[in-house]
């Protein structure tokens, strides 16, 4: 998705910022807590989905949850809001 | 009108990785935002934690024309952005003024009035995380009683401003409450808002985990819980009329709000407040809802 300028040849000649995945880096550095999705429990809701923060659960074809860890920060929320307790959170590291 | 999550397009114009806290409500509503009107849009954001979001220079993760301005001139700037697609002859580009409450309730009211009175044609979102967050939580005019932040290290002494009914003062079309708790409710204001012509004000409550001290999974239960607490009311005001939204309309009858007690303890900021102080916030949000009861039953107030 990156356009971003490799050169200051590329870069704008105005203050234009161009949209880019990443643009504070790989977020996923953030976390502490990593959320892990139990595919037998999901009911495939999208809830986790449309309550993310940071875009980095991707709806898939059948609508069940693919976590990006790069991004994902590890804020629980997906975990605390999905309705059958199909996400849990388990520390980074273990 | 959207009726499901399922139906929301699966594009995303707040790309990751951009600069939000972990459990941040703000970073929710903007893609709430994206999901409701798409990319044909231009934003119009003061300095304010959506300023941040999109990281340094040259990049930014919001993939949609952004208009960064000055704190105190959101409504100014996006006048002149409408002006300039009205010139130009171009019709389908909604302008989206986006701003924190201390831009919108603050520094920022007398050209959101001033845009209000001219009747310019553009939605204005107020995102509440009651604080100054950006710049390390120091109160605002929307910081409720009581609240600790930066400014406020016993807790605030002042009520919060009631500014929906501020902007219903100067008689624009659409007026609405949201939070991103109810993605369906604030999608939907915000594709009614598109249709309408003139100003459009949206005020969402924005729980913000860094600054109101509570463990960030805990985002959209908080606003939940104020909501039923009945200290966060979901309602629209269109063409002067005051509708309640559910679930909202659901706890007219005070025995089905919640204590707010329960919205208060779960957050950190709230900490130094004692019974009494508690007891008073009750009493207001109890005499709030008799105002909003008698406007939904049409009568004078
Ligand atoms: C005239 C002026 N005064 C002060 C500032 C510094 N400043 C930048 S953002 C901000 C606070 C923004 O608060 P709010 O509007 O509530 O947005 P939030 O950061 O909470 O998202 C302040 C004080 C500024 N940029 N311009
Ligand atoms: S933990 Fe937070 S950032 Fe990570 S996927 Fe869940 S909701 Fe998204
Ligand atoms: S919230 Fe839970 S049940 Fe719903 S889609 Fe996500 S993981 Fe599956
Ligand atoms: S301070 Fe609050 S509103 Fe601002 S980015 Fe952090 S969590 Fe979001
Ligand atoms: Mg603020």
């Amino acid at each position: 998705m990156s356009i971003a300028p490799k050169t200051c040849k590329e870069m704008p000649v105005t203050t234009l910022s161009i949209p880019t995945v990443g643009s504070m880096g790989k977020t996923g550095s953030w976390r502490t807590f990593r959320p892990v999705v139990d595919y037998s429990k999901c009911t495939r809701c999208t809830l986790c989905w449309i309550y993310c923060p940071d875009g980095a659960i991707t709806r898939q074809e059948d609508d069940s949850p693919k976590i990006d860890y790069d991004y994902c920060k590890g804020c629980g929320i997906c975990s605390n809001e999905c309705p059958v307790k199909a996400i849990t959170m388990e520390r980074e590291g273990e | 009108m959207a009726g499901s999550i399922k139906e929301l397009s699966k594009e995303e114009y707040l790309l990751k990785g951009h600069g939000a806290c972990a459990g941040c409500s703000l970073a929710i509503s903007l893609r709430l935002l994206f999901k409701a009107l798409g990319n044909k849009i231009v934003m119009v954001v003061p300095a304010c934690c959506t300023s941040v979001i999109p990281g340094p220079y040259p990049y930014t993760s919001l993939a949609v024309p952004v208009q960064n301005m000055l704190f105190e001139a959101t409504g100014a700037t996006a006048s002149g952005v409408v002006a300039a697609f009205h010139r130009r002859g171009i019709k389908d580009v909604t302008v989206v003024g986006w701003a924190g409450d201390g831009g919108t309730v603050d520094i920022g009211i007398q050209a959101l009035s001033g845009a209000a009175e001219r009747g310019t044609d553009f939605i204005y979102i107020c995102y509440d995380n009651e604080a100054y967050g950006n710049t390390g939580m120091q109160r605002s005019g929307a910081t409720p009683y009581g609240a600790w932040t930066t400014t406020t290290p016993t807790g605030k002494k002042e009520r919060k401003k009631d500014t929906p009914f501020i902007m219903a003062a100067h008689r624009i079309p659409y007026i609405a409450t949201a939070c991103s708790s109810y993605p369906i409710d604030f999608i939907n204001k915000l594709r009614k808002a598109k249709e309408i012509e003139g100003t459009k004000y949206i005020h969402i409550l924005a729980p913000c985990p860094t600054g109101w001290r509570y463990d960030t999974s805990k985002t959209v239960e908080i606003g939940r819980l104020a909501v039923q607490t009945g200290m966060w009311v979901l309602f629209e005001i269109e063409n002067g009329k005051f509708k309640f939204n559910p679930p909202s309309n659901r706890l007219i009858d005070k025995a089905k709000r919640r204590p707010v007690k329960e919205y208060l303890t779960l957050q950190g900021r709230f900490r130094n407040l004692t019974e009494d102080d508690i007891e008073r916030i009750q009493k207001w949000v109890d005499e709030d809802w008799e105002r909003y009861c008698k406007l939904a039953s049409n009568q004078y107030v």
